[in-house]
């Protein structure tokens, strides 16, 4: 952003302010990410950047905190990492079912009363979390759901969809109906019309929404709380109660995984959101 | 020519109009039948459960249940002088039956918060009957108030007969820090036992300043990422998406690494003179903490909105504005901004609705002045057990939630968020 030789100094003064203020906004949101990866790698166990660490001394650094969230003894994350990746699995693949067939129906021009089924729909995402979780886990106690796998998937579920509902809507939007209408006149069912034609060209916001969903369930702390049982523990109830009690290293070498996990999704999401406006044609 | 018009038929020979009609009809159920699997999925886990916890909210029916002879007695009693030999009668039956099935204990509870000093005297009564010292061939109401002299004060009856009704406010009333008194009026409680009040405001202070912290922040990096050529917004953008995708419980926890008293934001500030080494302040723990991390961890939910609608304002707007002989503050004030209200208003939405349920960051770097009203209600689900009271303050913050959204679609209109 190269001011024009014209530009009046008062003008020039405000300029630099604001790419200031802008600097200092990006390092606030990007700076604590980092803070992580340093600290967690530290061979002592307080959680201050030791005298060699900050003379980058190579023995100040250590996996020992990897080594002990993998072979800890009586170490929770194994169970943990195991139940977030079943849970958080299933709900997505659940939440892109019900979400994208849901999403079919409402970008229909013949569906009845969209105004308040899309608001119905996309209500888990308005309603404060902490309501969300009371409500779910009155229901899920009533069926016998609680302290369950099913319990806690049925809950993600119920979080997840808005998203998937949300994107494939979006995707669809700038959907040409009149290639499926091809498809039935040259003969083909609907179901082979939609796996062949439609869910094709409306993957990437298949995907994408259900990237926001399995983050949804892989980062939900605050249901899983009122539904998880000792078995059904999952690394954000796990980092919660670490953190309630003590920070330790630990959770930060998994805090580090976790975020090595969502650069891989931003990746993935970045790369999906271009293909598909480059499939819908809009030009950036 | 013929009066009447031909009616259009279709090959089959029935009437165009129809044939249409129907088919529309099929349409629509075919739609309606894609959408109904998440549909009634959402109705019977979520929408129904939410519902109920307006029930359980109000339900009162305990002690009707417990009490039923008495209240049937009670019916026609004017609550001005002390009740009937039949009365007492009734309540010693039902008393009788509760303490043979040791549930005594639950009315003692319950009616001591409808008039203090209602367990002692029901206990006196257990122990009485435990040692069968009731002669029940005689006069139940001299036998009572012999074991104890308030069951001759109206007073005590009175609480009973409050209770009768299966559903009550109470609930309600006390999330806002006020209760029924023995006249059936609304009063408040004392002043130095109002802390739901407390928490109600606090909640609403937090997620307004945060609001509006991610606005003043949020801004600038928005149009910066919009007017920037393509090559280094994208870099940029990743500076908000990478902490979007990042675990809340990752990003709290590296606040408590930066604002602990040896942390470095700390050392930061001593290092510039700021403070001195031996005189670190505490920043975690009360508000500042709260609002730090908050701010931070909800700024991408300000920023994505903002973006996306600033992306579509076409920059020759602005050059048509100053070529006008706007100054550049004019320009922006009169022109793009004004174009922005609707991305405004969407981030605005979404950081506040978010802010106001928050708990997992209050409750980890807050302390005791960052409990929210969220925290309240999780400790009532998990540790008083009172969940008809967590009940009661849910939708209390759910009716604040639903009207700021109501506000805001007649304001700017829903179909303005986006994601990403």
């Amino acid at each position: 952003m190269a001011l024009p030789s014209y530009t009046e100094t008062r003008y020039r003064i405000w300029h630099y302010f604001y790419i200031g203020i802008c600097t200092f906004v990006f390092f606030f949101l990007i700076a604590p990410l980092f803070v992580i990866f340093p600290l967690s790698f530290n061979a002592e166990e307080f959680l201050v950047f030791s005298e060699g660490m900050k003379n980058l001394d190579p023995d100040a650094f250590s996996l020992r905190w990897y080594k002990d969230m993998i072979y800890g003894t009586k170490n929770p994350w194994g169970l943990a990492a195991k139940n977030s990746f079943i849970i958080a699995i299933f709900a997505t693949i659940g939440s892109i079912i019900l979400g994208t067939l849901a999403a079919l129906g409402l970008s229909s021009r013949h569906m009845p009363y969209k105004g308040i089924i899309m608001a119905t729909l996309i209500s888990p995402m308005i309603v404060p979390l902490i309501i969300s979780g009371v409500a779910i886990f009155f229901f899920m106690a009533k069926v016998g759901l609680a302290a369950t796998h099913t319990g806690i998937i049925f809950a993600h579920m119920i979080l997840g969809t808005p998203f998937v509902v949300i994107t494939v809507t979006a995707t669809l939007s700038g959907f040409d109906h009149s290639v499926t209408r091809a498809a039935s006149s040259l003969g083909s069912n609907p179901v082979n019309t939609f796996m062949k034609i439609t869910l094709p060209l409306i993957l990437p916001g298949v995907i994408s929404g259900g990237l926001f969903a399995f983050v949804t369930s892989f980062d939900e702390v605050v249901v899983v709380l009122f539904l998880a049982g000792l078995d059904n523990t999952t690394i954000p109830v796990q980092m919660w109660t670490g953190l309630r009690e003590q920070l330790s290293p630990t959770i930060l070498a998994v805090a580090t995984c976790l975020i090595v996990l969502s650069t891989l999704i931003l990746v993935t999401a970045e790369l999906l959101r271009r293909r598909s406006e480059r499939l819908r044609g809009i030009q950036r | 020519m013929s009066s009447e018009t031909q009616k259009i038929l279709t090959t089959d020979g029935v009437p165009l109009e129809e044939s249409l009609k129907k088919s529309e009809k099929r349409n629509k159920i075919k739609a309606f039948l894609l959408v109904a699997p998440l549909l009634l999925f959402l109705i019977i886990t979520y929408i129904f459960p939410i519902a109920e916890m307006f029930t359980r909210s109000i339900d009162d029916r305990m002690v009707t249940n417990m009490l039923p002879k008495t209240f049937k007695s009670m019916e026609n009693w004017d609550g001005k002088e002390l009740p009937s030999e039949e009365i007492f009668r009734s309540f010693y039956e039902d008393y009788k039956i509760l303490a043979e099935k040791k549930e005594h204990g639950k009315l003692g509870q319950r009616l001591n918060k409808e008039k203090n000093g209602f367990n002692s005297i029901l206990k006196r009564l257990f122990r009485n009957i435990k040692r069968n010292k009731i002669d029940e061939n005689s006069s139940i109401k001299v036998q009572l108030t012999k074991i104890h002299r308030h069951y001759e004060n109206v007073d005590y009856w009175r609480a009973i007969k409050r209770t009768a009704p299966p559903y009550t406010m109470n609930k309600y009333l006390k999330g806002m820090d006020m209760f029924l008194d023995e006249d059936g009026n609304i009063a408040q409680v004392d002043e130095d036992r109002r802390i739901h009040r407390i928490l109600w405001l606090r909640t609403l202070e937090i997620a307004l300043f945060v609001t509006i912290f991610c606005f003043l922040m949020g801004y600038p990096i928005a149009h910066l990422l919009a007017t920037l050529p393509m090559k280094y917004s994208n870099l940029l953008m990743i500076c908000v998406l990478l902490p979007f995708w990042t675990s809340l419980l990752v990003r709290t926890a590296s606040w408590m690494i930066l604002l602990q008293q040896q942390g470095l934001v700390n050392d930061f500030f001593v290092m510039i003179g700021l403070v001195s080494d031996n005189n670190r302040p505490e920043m975690m723990y009360n508000k500042v903490g709260t609002y730090v991390a908050m701010t931070q961890i909800l700024l991408p939910f300000m920023v994505l909105p903002l973006y996306s609608v600033m992306k579509t304002i076409s920059p020759s707007l602005m050059r048509a504005g100053k070529s006008l002989g706007g100054t550049p503050f004019v320009a922006f004030w009169k022109v793009y901004f004004p174009l922005t209200i609707p991305g405004i208003g969407a981030g605005c939405l979404l950081v506040f609705i978010l802010a106001i349920g928050y708990y997992i960051t209050p409750a980890l770097v807050g302390g005791a002045s960052g409990t929210l009203i969220s925290n309240q209600i999780a400790y009532h689900m998990k540790t008083t057990l009172d969940w008809s009271f967590a009940s009661a303050m849910g939708l209390m913050l759910l009716t604040g939630v639903l009207v700021v959204y109501w506000i805001y679609n007649k304001l700017v209109g829903v179909d303005n968020i986006k994601l990403g």
